[in-house]
């Protein structure tokens, strides 16, 4: 009988857990339609729009270069060194270039925005919350979801992708590097190969990722911070601190996800 | 309880509930808010006061009961009628809840870029005509993290009025501000009140200040409401709850002035007639009206106006508490008391004040520097009190006694 009764137990918990999630997953996608729609809304927060992209994609520009220089100065040293021994090393460009372009040039840029900006976002909408900036939004009648929120979904669609690109080219960069300038590959034969084998489906592809990734980034930290104040594990200066963890956690966990997924549909 | 006959309600709670997991912190809450007037909300801290007052601007809802605004339950307003209550409130945050990315000019003027289509000149003009009248232009171009407490209370005062709205929520506009300025700020709120005549509820417990400028008063505590009806009401209230509250919340002395309490100056009023039916002396009675401190605040501003009324208080406490005890009665009148034998000693006593008054100030103040001196005017007068009159019927009758006429100086 107690077996009996600890199995329904068990039930219980995964059953709360379940629909505890899918609250969660529908709370994430009802915040992300509001503040998709603010964006479309009469009168245009341009300047708003414009300051969001200024700091989610001017600001992590830098980083961004950096990371992907190294990036594909590595793929650079780890490809030629195993294609030497097939005695393909010609094939360097187009390896570094389709890894770049397919995975690794829309995942890194997100998890690094990630790090930079979607930490910082998180965290000043915490704040913002528990210092009751939101509610005073809200008795102002202003909508703080279209006054917060939707100017950095427009400026992560515009940066995410951009980002992207510079972050292919600058790998692309730091693969001809290590593979032509260090290790001696003729150029020509590095530009060819990306050349004749990078298609467009593939750039294609990689931009659709860094789309879905800059929805997911910036639906995950906002709603974190946003709902800091649900939250039950911590209040205040906690709470926000918690819901910053949270937020990179989960959103570097739904970029790998998503990124698998769409690799499926996308081959 | 009674009910204002003149106003008609604004906001009225019906039963209202609210739970915060087991925790009740409002249990069937029935309260009437009358347009135009100032209803203040006090109690103790974490009674539910700010809960209260999130419940009239849909910030919470309540569990059980209803709220109706002008005669109509909120909950069963639509989008677009509840957006219309909305735009009529404005709600001044216990911390202020000032963006702190933004300057102080912009914290004002954020209601009107975002909900008017004013043009930015007109908003300019508009926010730093108010941040004049603040006193905060010094500070226009701050961040609310680089100016003091004070200062940000009055941005917040200053985005609250910004928009004209017309019922203003202060949830505890003074927490955290020293005495002159917490008196400043109930005295911005009295006199935008008058001029732009919205209707405001304030949650304080700073007893008696905020008396001074409110028109009702209701008592929240053990989440129910233990008193409602307006500050001489409660004064005259002798249930023992509610005695038992005010005590415990007012102090002896006022802060601002340094003066007695109203409280503490009825005890001293009641020790003095139950002396005289006992057969003691009789005592004297004085009253004194500050006539001329609006066309003062004008010149001086709201700050400066406390200033010169602590300074000012602080005197006839130094001349007259050494015979008596001296009390704020409301805004603009003192009442004191002082043991005498008749009227030719209350009389006598009287004009010795007001020689220690004048010569005081000559001492204090030397020479006028020309016009720019400003007077404050005291009408004064002396009455002697019997053993059954109360505050108020000896105010009326000093009110009506022969009136004395002093101009004290008082340049900063």
């Amino acid at each position: 009988m107690n077996n009996i009764l600890s199995g329904f137990g068990l039930f219980q918990v995964l059953g709360n857990r379940f629909l505890t999630v899918q609250k969660e997953l529908g709370g994430l996608a009802i915040f992300f339609l509001h503040g998709l729609a603010g964006i479309f809304s009469f009168p245009f927060q341009l300047r708003k729009i414009l300051q969001q992209t200024y700091f989610i994609g001017v600001k992590s520009l830098s980083i961004i270069v950096l990371v992907a220089l190294f990036t594909g100065m590595v793929l650079g040293l780890q490809g030629y060194y195993t294609l030497v021994k097939f005695g393909s090393e010609g094939l360097l460009g187009a390896a570094v270039a389709l890894s770049l372009i397919r995975e690794l040039g829309p995942t890194l840029t997100a998890i690094m925005i990630i790090g930079r900006a979607g930490s910082s976002m998180a965290a000043e909408i915490g704040i913002m919350r528990i210092s009751e900036q939101i509610d005073a939004l809200d008795t102002m009648d202003i909508n703080p979801m279209r006054y917060l929120i939707s100017p950095k979904f427009a400026a992560a669609l515009i940066s995410f992708p951009l980002l992207t690109a510079i972050f292919d080219v600058v790998g692309i960069i730091g693969g001809y590097i290590a593979g032509v300038l260090l290790l001696g590959i003729n150029s020509g034969i590095y530009f060819y190969r990306i050349e004749s084998s990078v298609e467009m489906v593939d750039v294609s592809g990689g931009f659709y990722k860094s789309i879905v990734f800059a929805v997911l980034v910036v639906a995950i930290c906002c709603y974190q911070g946003y709902f800091t104040h649900m939250r039950k594990e911590g209040f205040g200066a906690k709470g926000v601190s918690l819901a910053t963890t949270s937020a990179v956690v989960f959103s570097c966990v739904a970029v790998l996800v998503a990124d698998y997924v769409l690799t499926s549909f996308l081959l | 309880m009674t009910e204002n006959p003149t106003s008609p309600p604004l906001i009225e709670f019906q039963g209202v509930t609210k739970r915060f997991d087991t925790r009740t912190i409002l249990n069937r809450i029935d309260l009437t808010i009358y347009e135009g007037q100032i209803t203040t909300i006090i109690g103790k801290s974490g009674v539910g006061k700010s809960v209260f007052l999130k419940h009239i601007i849909g910030l919470l809802e309540p569990d059980e009961g209803t709220i109706l605004f002008k005669g109509r339950p909120v909950a069963s307003m639509n989008k677009a009628a509840r957006r219309e209550m909305k735009q009529e409130f404005s709600y001044m945050f216990q911390h202020n809840a000032l963006f702190d990315s933004l300057t102080v000019f912009e914290n004002i003027a954020l209601p009107l870029q975002e909900k008017t289509r004013m043009s930015r000149e007109e908003i300019r003009e508009r926010v730093d005509l108010r941040i004049g009248q603040l006193e905060l232009s010094d500070v226009r171009d701050k961040f609310p993290t680089q100016i003091s407490g004070g200062m940000q209370k009055r941005v917040a005062l200053g985005r609250a009025l910004i928009t004209d709205p017309k019922i203003v929520l202060f949830d505890e506009p003074t927490t955290g501000l020293d005495p002159i300025r917490k008196n400043a700020v109930f005295s911005m709120i009295a006199h935008y009140q008058k001029e732009f005549e919205f209707s405001a509820v304030i949650v304080s417990h700073d007893i008696p200040d905020v008396f001074y400028i409110s028109d009702r008063v209701a008592i929240i505590d053990d989440a129910v409401i233990l008193f409602e009806g307006t500050p001489v009401e409660l004064e005259r209230a002798t249930s023992p709850s509610i005695t038992q509250f005010i005590d415990g919340l007012e102090r002896l002395k006022d802060e601002l002035t340094g003066l007695d309490t109203r409280q503490q100056f009825l005890r001293k009023l009641r020790e003095q007639r139950h002396l005289m039916r006992q057969g003691g002396d009789p005592y004297c009675f004085f009253l004194a009206t500050l006539v001329n401190l609006d066309s003062i605040r004008k010149s001086v501003g709201h700050i400066a106006l406390q200033r010169i009324l602590a300074g000012h208080a602080g005197m006839f406490q130094q001349i007259f508490g050494d015979a008596g005890n001296v009390a704020r009665y409301d805004r603009n009148r003192l009442v004191g008391l002082a043991p005498c034998t008749d009227l030719e000693d209350a009389i006598r006593l009287h004009q010795k004040l007001l020689d220690e008054i004048s010569e005081r100030q000559s001492i204090k103040m030397g020479k006028c520097p020309g016009d720019s001196c400003l007077y404050l005017e005291v009408l004064s007068s002396v009455i002697l009190g019997d053993s059954r009159e109360g505050l108020d019927d000896l105010v009326t009758r000093a009110g009506q006694a022969e009136q004395h006429v002093a101009s004290i100086k008082c340049v900063e």
